[in-house]
């Protein structure tokens, strides 16, 4: 089982379009949307979040993202009247970014803590790429690194779905893997490269499992991360 | 008008009294809402009360301050769709564990009743006086009953006042929390719909024989 995701917003469509948007990258996951009144109208409902954290909750854990104010409020009453009360997190994260991030991880097998620092990197916006040594800057391989330079052929670069299967193949080694500098097992960290095809992605791995993630990553890219 | 005990039939009356001054004003409060809000002030609250009405007749007739409160907070934190769920869901539940089993409240449990109320609130809500909200008339409510004495009705007559002051001082505040601090100064010049729930509530309480 992994770490379950309740997705409370003031709106029925706003909850039920990002639990489909994370639930394509995280198939595993329990994605639960609280959105909406008890009629459907506009607002949060404390029962609805209430059913949502306990449907999304397999013993792993749930962590509990939130739009405007209200919907934090209601989640933290929420969580005062929860059985257990220590398996639940609020994020303070951004709704959608937040909640791709958190699912990503979730279906890569991380921890509660880990999830919810997943959800709480979105804060910086998946929009501003990391900052980098300077401008042209070329990270020279640590000693003992694997490194893979690639151009990227399938149709969406490393956008959505193949930034999330790179996210689950760097995550799934005792390794440390970059691409383009940047953290590989960070989905926001790769899709604000916002690397498009016909982009050079350069991959560089550190660790007893180094080359195995490499190799792994060569695979994934043979395949077409997915679109091939 | 004459002493009175603020035992449960009290608090029941008085819920009642709110819920039908929650009815009347409902519109008035979703205006202040709708002015630097999301507009539902008025219709969330009365939908709570309303069900706490439909709830009031299964409690025992003996049932105490404490249990009444408390009905009030369950219900208003699953049917109010808005912040003020949460936020007087909590007040209510922290009023009625600090009554505790008490068959009456005189005026010292009183003012620890609102005490704890208003500590709920902040503790949910992380406003601050000053932030344009509820605090600013749960605040000056709480410190005038518990300068007013021994007297239950002066307490709350005290309280209801200070309460009202609050909300009308809260006009040319500019919004630190909820939905009004999106709007920066365009809120100044309107009365914060929570500040104004809550005199009424605590009006209704000055009110309630």
């Amino acid at each position: 089982m992994t770490v379950g995701l309740a997705i409370v917003s003031h709106s029925v469509r706003i909850a039920e379009g990002v639990v489909e948007l994370a639930a394509q990258m995280a198939p595993s996951v329990a994605i639960v949307a609280a959105g909406g009144t008890d009629d459907g109208g506009l607002g949060t409902s404390f029962d609805r979040v209430q059913a949502a954290i306990a449907e999304a909750d397999s013993g792993d854990g749930v962590v509990v993202l939130c739009d405007l104010g209200s919907a934090v409020l209601t989640a933290q009453t929420a969580l005062d009247f929860a059985e257990a009360p220590e398996r639940i997190r609020i994020a303070d994260a951004p709704l959608v970014e937040g909640a791709v991030a958190a699912a990503v991880a979730a279906e890569g097998g991380a921890g509660l803590e880990q999830v919810v620092a997943a959800a709480e990197s979105g804060l910086q916006g998946a929009a501003r790429p990391e900052p980098t040594a300077g401008e042209g800057a070329v990270v020279e391989p640590e000693d003992g690194a694997a490194v893979l330079e690639l151009e990227l052929e399938n149709e969406h670069g490393l956008h959505a779905r193949p930034a999330a299967l790179l996210v689950r193949a760097a995550s799934g080694f005792e390794a440390e893997v970059t691409v383009n500098g940047v953290d590989a097992s960070s989905l926001l960290r790769v899709l604000a490269l916002g690397l498009d095809r016909g982009a050079t992605a350069r991959f560089e791995a550190t660790g007893p499992q180094a080359d195995e993630a490499i190799a792994a990553i060569r695979e994934l890219a043979e395949s077409g991360f997915g679109e091939g | 008008m004459g002493p009175v005990t603020l035992d449960g039939a009290w608090t029941r009356r008085w819920v009642e009294a709110v819920a039908a001054e929650v009815s009347r004003r409902k519109a008035e409060l979703t205006a202040l809402d709708r002015a630097i809000g999301d507009a539902d002030h008025g219709e969330n609250l009365d939908r709570g009360f309303q069900a706490v009405l439909g709830k009031l007749d299964a409690l025992d007739d003996g049932a105490t301050p404490a249990a009444v409160l408390r009905l009030v907070a369950t219900t208003l934190i699953s049917t109010v769709g808005g912040a003020a769920g949460p936020l007087y869901g909590t007040a209510f539940l922290k009023a009625s564990m600090a009554a505790g089993d008490r068959d009456e409240l005189d005026a010292p449990a009183l003012v620890e009743v609102l005490t704890a109320a208003r500590d709920g609130i902040v503790a949910r809500g992380k406003a601050e006086s000053g932030d344009k909200t509820m605090v600013d008339a749960w605040t000056p409510a709480v410190e005038a009953a518990s300068a007013a004495g021994d007297d239950v009705r002066a307490a709350l007559a005290a309280a209801a006042a200070a309460a009202a002051e609050g909300a009308v001082a809260t006009e040319p505040l500019v919004a630190h929390k909820g939905r009004a601090s999106y709007l920066g100064e365009r809120a100044v010049g309107h009365r914060d719909p929570g500040a104004e729930s809550t005199a009424l509530i605590l009006a209704a309480a000055a009110e309630t024989t």
